[in-house]
């Protein structure tokens, strides 16, 4: 088993970091897969998570100039890790005018990523910066419990509102209540909810569009007879939803969210090069 | 000298005015020296043939609000006037500022004995000098909340900055930060290879924020390790002695520096050993023996396969052998510090455990 990529054009570093940010903002501990043209970054819906879940897949191609990876066994050539996003983070910050940064997998006191950033110095050498992240690899056997996770038979889908409105609403929602109430039609209008005993406001978003799903046999999913007024909702913790909101630090290409009404919310976003799946569950 | 201690001490002298400070551990010192030529006047006062020079020390707190807004100060203040009062009880500053403006301060203060870390940069073995750019720069990889880091010498006379993980930690779950600067990078370099210390970072970074806005460069005198490491900044007004308890590693003591021909810590390099086969194999084999699923946490350390690579000797061993179960900032010794007011008396408790001699006269 192994693995070893190097980066070298700084914007794509900086893109990566990005990424890793956002992904840091989401989970303390996640799973990292490796295969042989993306990455993924999984977290699986435990009762330690609060039940969310997040899918984000990025292609390797464009991120890193060199790209090397070996898996368990040639049948299965993937590499599943579970390691902490915050500590790669931090390696990568400080990686801003990096001439190149390498990331291996290795095997010191334990399993590690170990990310080497040459840094330029006034000498003839380059300052080098190594960072060693324990990981634990994930056995074969479990791989299982990181699949993927379908698309929910949704009853609306809508393009979500400026993120940067959105996060500034939640924001000041999440100083007066939990909780928060995502309710959405297919005509393109959604509400943010907050009830407490003192108070209740809502947010009105309207002319967001609703993204057209080809449902599996060939039509439309806004199907004709759908009351395109009637307002699907969940409730969910407004933690989570501040969580994903905050960790945005580009704004995407698509951004949308399909709910379930009374299950779940899922949240698509879009950038050119990385997808970011985040599922919040409803709260009863 | 507030990011070590409360309390600021004012020593006067014919050789000018030093600040001082300690922290309460007694693990870190500063002194800031300025000569008689820093100041507009200077009058140490006078001092009799059995009194000494009039000292003190005051609330740092209280010292540093009066010069809270440094942009302000240099903006509107002409001049600043430091008096002793002792028949008063009160530090008076007064600041001169435009427009006939006449601010006024007056401080308690409490009398107080010489603070004077005993320690002798002429006996450190080893000694690098930097600018103070350069060290900041290797500081900003570690995150402020690190406590300690271990400066070490490797091969190719190349210096390692790595953070400290304690003993308590587990090293499983500890992310280690090594950053590896070249000789020409210093502006002077003469250590023992294979010399290591281990100091607490936040009165470092204190005294390299000084030394990046003077723009002076920074040497570190130290020896052995749990011997204190001297940090000075020197110009022709400004003295600067930053001391430092360093960590004691009694294992050293036992092993010569180069065990196996190669240094304590391992050199940078590309060749990192990846190949995890050997660790799979650990794993897979060991599922019989388990009672349910592991959790999904990071797997316990497992024993090492006997077929270990020859690159795995390089690892590096613990380095600190202190008492388990201290805190930290205990397993620092104390600095050692003179009672100097009756010179010919032997110093403190004698329970203190001595790592720096008095240096021969003061």
């Amino acid at each position: 088993m192994r693995f070893r990529a190097k980066i070298v054009d700084l914007a794509c570093l900086n893109h990566f970091s990005r990424i890793i940010n956002t992904i840091a903002k989401l989970a303390k501990t996640c799973i990292l897969r490796l295969t042989v043209c993306k990455l993924y970054f999984i977290l699986s819906d435990k009762v330690a998570n609060g039940g969310a879940s997040m899918w984000c897949e990025l292609s390797q191609g464009n991120f890193f100039d060199e790209f090397q990876m070996e898996g368990v066994a040639a049948e299965h050539n993937e590499i599943y890790l579970e390691l902490v996003p915050e500590n790669l983070s931090r390696a990568l910050k400080t990686a801003q005018n990096a001439k190149a940064v390498k990331i291996k997998l290795t095997n010191k006191h334990c399993p590690c990523l170990s990310v080497a950033v040459e840094l330029p110095s006034l000498s003839s050498s380059s300052r080098i910066v190594t960072h060693d992240i324990p990981v634990g690899v994930i056995p074969r056997r479990m791989w299982n419990d990181f699949r993927e996770p379908s698309v929910p038979d949704f009853d609306v889908s809508i393009y979500l509102p400026a993120l940067k409105t959105m996060k500034s609403v939640v924001e000041r929602m999440k100083n007066l209540s939990n909780f928060i109430v995502i309710e959405a039609n297919l005509s393109g209008e959604m509400n943010l909810k907050i009830e407490t005993d003192l108070v209740s406001v809502t947010t009105h978003f309207k002319d967001l569009g609703n993204p057209p799903w080809a449902s599996e046999d060939g039509c439309q999913s806004s199907a004709q007879g759908r009351d395109l007024g009637s307002m699907a909702e969940a409730c969910i913790d407004i933690k989570k939803l501040q969580q994903l909101l905050a960790g945005q630090q580009v704004n995407p290409t698509k951004a949308l969210c399909n709910i379930v009404r009374k299950r779940i919310v899922h949240f698509i976003l879009l950038h050119e090069e990385v997808s970011l799946q985040y599922f919040i569950p409803a709260v009863a | 000298l507030s990011r070590i201690g409360d309390e600021l001490y004012l020593e006067p002298s014919e050789s000018g005015l030093s600040l001082r400070a300690v922290n309460s551990s007694r693990s870190a010192f500063a002194s800031f020296l300025f000569a008689p030529l820093f100041f507009q006047l200077f009058e140490p006062g006078s001092a009799g043939p059995d009194t000494e020079l009039f000292r003190c020390k005051v609330h740092m707190k209280s010292f540093l609000g009066i010069f809270r807004s440094l942009p302000s100060l240099e903006k509107s203040v002409g001049k600043c006037l430091i008096l002793l009062k002792p028949r008063a009880s009160r530090l008076v500053l007064q600041l001169h500022c435009k427009y006939g403006v006449t601010k006024t301060h007056n401080l308690a203060f409490q009398e107080c004995e010489r603070l004077q870390a005993v320690f002798d940069t002429q006996r450190c073995t080893s000694r690098l000098c930097a600018p103070a750019r350069v060290l900041a720069e290797a500081v900003v990889h570690f995150p402020l909340t690190l406590a300690e880091v271990t400066l070490g010498t490797g091969p190719g006379g190349k210096i390692s900055l790595r953070n400290y993980v304690e003993e308590e930690a587990e090293p499983s779950k500890t992310m280690v930060t090594e950053l590896w600067l070249a000789e020409d990078e210093f502006q002077s370099v003469a250590v023992a290879p294979g010399s290591h210390i281990t100091f607490c970072l936040k009165e470092f970074r204190g005294l390299l924020s000084f030394a990046e806005a003077s723009n002076l460069p920074l040497t570190i005198h130290f020896d052995e390790p749990g011997r204190p490491a001297i940090f000075t900044l020197d110009d022709t007004v400004l003295e600067v002695h930053l001391v430092l308890a360093t960590l004691s590693d009694l294992e050293s003591n036992s092993q010569s520096p180069s065990t196996n021909g190669v240094s304590h810590l391992p050199a940078p390099s590309d060749d990192f050993p990846d190949d995890l086969e050997s660790y799979m194999v650990a794993m897979e084999t060991s599922e019989g023996g388990l009672e349910g699923p592991p959790s999904p946490t990071f797997p316990l350390r497992t024993p090492r396969p006997a077929e270990r690579e020859p690159e795995e000797e390089e690892e590096e061993e613990e380095e600190e052998g202190a008492v388990p179960g201290t805190p930290p900032h205990k397993k620092f010794c104390s600095l050692f510090f003179g009672s100097v007011m009756t010179p010919g008396r032997p110093g403190p408790a004698t329970s203190q455990e001595v790592l720096a001699e008095d240096s021969d006269g003061e």
